[in-house]
Formats: C-alpha cells, sequence, structure tokens
C-alpha cells in the first residue's frame, strides 16, 4: 500500500510500532475495519457491525453509552480525588476544606464527581426506563436484563458509599438513616448493621469500609458486569429491534422493494 | 443416513454484505422469513465515533455544571447533633418517604427486595412475554380483575394514608380504563397506543409515576419531622 499519499495519521498507522500494537493495519476496506473491532481486546465485546436503524438517536437515546460515558469521568475524577483523600476522622473532612481552598481546582474535581454520580444514577435509570418501553429485555436478552439489575444496584451501592466520604453532617445523617434500615433485617438484622459499618454507629470503621467498598470493590464488580453487559449484546445478536411496528416495518418493506427492483 | 433426505437445502451468497449463507427448511416446517435484510454500518468507525462524541458532549455539560455549581458540604460530622430532617440521598428518598408510612421492615426491607425481585423476574415472566394489549383478548374477565385489583390497592394506600402515593394509582387506573375502552382501530392515536399495551407496561409505568412522585416528594416537600413544606415557601 503507497502510504506516502496519505497524511501523517495514515503514515503513524502504517509504521512497523504501531502495526506492532494494532494488528488489524491501515485500510478502510470492510475487512479491516472489522478487524479493527475483533482484534482489538476491549473492542472485541462489540459485534463488528450494527443494524443502521438502531444508531438513531432517538431509538436509544444513547442512554447506555452516556452512562458509561459519566463511568468513565467518575473513574478519573475519582482517582485524582483519591490523591488528596484520607479514609480517617477527622482527616476526611480537613481533606474536603483542602480541596475547597488549598488543592488547585480541588473544588472543581469534587464538583465534577458529584455531579457525574447523580447524573449516573439518572441515567441507569433512564436506561432501565428505556429499554423496558422498547421491549428490548425479552428473549434472547433476559439475562442481559438481569446483568443490567445488578449494574443497577452497583450503581447504587457506588453512589451510597461514596455519599459517605466528605464526612460531613449530609453524609453522616444519610448513611446513618440508610443503614439502620439494615438493621431492621428479621433475625440477622443487627449482625449485618454491625458487618456493614464496623461498628454499632457510623464511625471511622464504617468509613474505611466504604472508603474500600467505593474505591475497590464496587468499581471492579462494576467493570466486570459492564464487560459481560457489552459482550452479551453482540451475543444476544445485537441491540434489540422492534419487528412489530408497523411503521417502520412498512418503511422497510418499501425500502427492500425498490433494491429488489434495482 | 441411507434415508431419502427430508430436507430442502439453498444457498445464499451476497458476498460484499455477509459470507455464504446455507438454509435447510426440513419437510414438515415452513420458513417464516422474520428479517430479509437490514443496513448495516461498521462499528468502527461509524458507532464507536458516535460514542465518542456524545460522551464528549456529556462530558462539556458536566464540566460547565460543575463549574457553575458546587457540590454541597456541610458542617463536620457530628452524631450528637441530628438534622432535622435526617435525609437519605435522593434516590433513596421514594424508601424514606414509604418508611414514613410503613414499618422499617416493609419499607426499608421488604419492598427494595421484591422491587428487585420483580425486576429480574421481569423478562422471564409469560405475561410479559406476551407484547399484545392487555384487553384484547379476554376483556370482561381481566376487566373485572383490573377493578379489583385498583380498588384494593387504592383502599390499601388509603388505610395507610400514603395519600400522595393515591395520584399516580389514580392517573394509571384512568389511562388502564380508557386503554380497556379503546380499540386498535381507534382513530385518535393516543387511545391505539393505550390499547396496545400490555399488562407489564402498565405495571412498569405505574412503578415510574409512583418512583417520581414519592422521590419528589421526599427531596422537596418534606421538612423538619417529615411534615409536609411547600419547597417555595421556605
Amino acid at each position: 500500500m503507497p502510504v506516502q499519499e496519505y497524511g501523517i495519521v495514515e503514515r503513524l498507522r502504517g509504521s512497523r510500532v504501531w502495526r506492532s500494537v494494532f494488528r488489524s493495519g491501515t485500510g478502510t476496506s470492510t475487512l479491516h475495519r472489522s478487524l479493527a473491532v475483533q482484534q482489538n481486546i476491549f473492542l472485541h465485546l462489540f459485534a463488528t457491525k450494527v443494524r443502521k436503524r438502531m444508531i438513531r438517536f432517538n431509538v436509544t437515546w444513547f442512554l447506555g453509552t452516556l452512562t458509561l460515558g459519566t463511568f468513565f469521568i467518575l473513574v478519573i475524577t475519582g482517582v485524582l480525588l483519591m490523591l488528596y483523600y484520607h479514609p480517617s476522622v477527622p482527616q476526611a473532612y480537613a481533606d474536603m476544606k483542602d480541596l475547597q481552598f488549598v488543592v488547585s481546582s480541588g473544588l472543581f474535581l469534587r464538583n465534577l464527581h458529584r455531579w457525574s454520580a447523580q447524573a449516573m444514577v439518572f441515567l441507569v435509570f433512564a436506561h432501565m426506563f428505556k429499554v423496558f418501553y422498547r421491549g428490548a429485555y425479552r428473549t434472547p436478552r433476559e439475562f442481559n436484563w438481569v446483568i443490567g439489575v445488578v449494574l443497577l444496584i452497583i450503581t447504587l451501592l457506588l453512589s451510597y458509599t461514596g455519599y459517605l466520604l466528605p464526612w460531613d453532617q449530609l453524609a453522616f445523617w444519610a448513611i446513618t438513616v440508610g443503614s439502620n434500615l439494615s438493621s431492621t433485617v428479621p433475625l440477622i438484622g443487627n449482625k449485618i448493621h454491625f458487618l456493614l459499618l464496623g461498628g454499632n454507629q457510623v464511625n471511622a470503621n464504617a468509613l474505611l469500609r466504604f472508603y474500600v467498598l467505593h474505591c475497590v470493590v464496587l468499581p471492579l464488580a462494576a467493570i466486570i458486569f459492564i464487560a459481560v453487559h457489552f459482550w452479551r449484546i453482540r451475543k444476544d445478536g445485537g441491540l434489540y429491534v422492534q419487528q412489530s411496528e408497523p411503521k417502520m416495518k412498512a418503511v422497510d418493506d418499501a425500502a427492500l422493494a425498490t433494491t429488489e427492483v434495482k | 443416513m441411507s434415508e431419502p433426505k427430508d430436507f430442502i437445502a439453498g444457498v445464499d451468497s451476497d458476498q460484499r454484505r455477509s459470507p455464504t449463507r446455507v438454509v435447510f427448511v426440513t419437510r414438515r416446517t415452513s420458513a417464516q422469513v422474520k428479517v430479509t435484510h437490514e443496513d448495516e454500518v461498521q462499528t468502527f468507525p461509524e458507532v464507536l465515533f458516535r460514542a465518542a462524541l456524545i460522551i464528549e458532549l456529556l462530558a462539556v455539560v458536566l464540566v460547565v455544571f460543575s463549574l457553575l455549581f458546587n457540590a454541597p458540604l456541610e458542617g463536620i460530622a457530628d452524631a450528637s447533633h441530628t438534622p432535622n430532617p435526617a435525609k437519605a440521598p435522593w434516590y433513596f428518598l421514594g424508601l424514606q418517604e414509604l418508611l414514613h408510612y410503613f414499618p422499617p421492615v416493609v419499607a426499608g426491607v421488604l419492598v427494595p427486595t421484591l422491587l428487585i425481585l420483580a425486576l429480574v423476574v421481569i423478562p422471564y415472566f409469560d405475561v410479559n412475554i406476551e407484547a399484545t394489549g392487555l384487553f384484547l383478548v379476554h376483556r370482561q374477565k381481566r376487566l373485572r380483575i383490573f377493578y379489583v385489583a385498583a380498588v384494593s390497592l387504592l383502599l390499601f394506600l388509603m388505610l395507610f394514608h400514603v395519600y400522595v402515593a393515591v395520584v399516580p394509582t389514580v392517573i394509571v387506573a384512568i389511562a388502564i380504563v380508557i386503554a380497556a375502552n379503546s380499540t386498535l382501530e381507534s382513530p385518535h392515536r393516543f387511545r391505539r397506543y393505550l390499547a396496545s399495551k400490555p399488562l407489564a407496561y402498565w405495571i412498569m409505568t405505574w412503578f415510574l409515576f409512583e418512583l417520581i412522585v414519592l422521590t419528589a416528594v421526599g427531596t422537596f416537600f418534606r421538612g423538619p419531622g417529615w411534615s409536609w413544606v411547600l419547597p417555595w415557601r421556605s
């Protein structure tokens, strides 16, 4: 392939180093583009082709993609916030004040993390209802719906454990109200409550537990389930297409008829 | 394999779109063609670039929002000073609102557990597979069941003074009654739409309405001692 004819990007993509990383190589053929997806460990979760009408905005409103976007933002801002945070009492609260007044852009960083978290919870719910109203949970996609429910729970737990970390009044009492519910579970309620908080009330142990859950356990769980969730889209035959919608079908039939006449 | 063949074979090839396809149709079945052909696009670059674009737009919106509005931060946590009201994060305020009416074991344990179970079984529940309108078959019988269910639900809510949950219930119930009295041939588009909706749709819509109303009430209309307050009058 005469790479000289292309720009610097194409020349870079044709270079030996690039080729050693991305095995699919350059080129715009269907094969190359399929390989670009197939031979990438992250992208191979997805199908190489998608039905054209599924990429229209009003089909999915891109709610799943947007949820993933908030997750990316949360991971990036979350890691940066970890650099300035000590999960101990009362240092945690002092760190919030430092983020506000001392750390460059610290306040912005915390704002972005907080608002993205709220957005993610909202988007997860929105995505769930959109999928339901499209009927996209039906066979053979039942199990992916269940994985979605698991991801909903993980998202709520992520948001809930993160809520305690600033160690302000809002955090303390929200977690107190929430965790007290766990002690109402029949028989083992108090044990669950103690296990969750590392004590009988919200204290330094609870902060450390929530920190570990929020920064390690739950994000890892989320990543694993997100990967399965995406992979199942491909395995279950791509995004759900509404076959029964008469208007849509009429359009398609017409389109098909014209193709056949040609 | 000495028996005579009991199938019809066909070959279809369109190398630009897909590999060669071979079809075997056994004699006693007739192949029902569901999808003949659909236009497809490559994931790379078409879909991935769209996804990247939409995520970038989201990032821009969130960055601007974060520059304009600060995340809340109150005084340091103090176990001896209880704020009134002490509220959970907004997405749990629907449950906290229920906590106001029902004992903790119901609102805090039973309801969330049942909700999660209900969400999990949705796709496995036979009723949901049936994607046709609720009242298109067995109309009289189903209407009777609906009236009994709706009235008992409303009485139950009234008994526990959950008046905020009554409003969405009544709205959805009215919509269901309209659906029962509409057909797919109705001249009104909205009535055709309602008539085509299965049971799962109605349950989920009721859940969505309740979720929005209870969360909104818990967030905006609850003050000291979980008393009713108006957000614009502080």
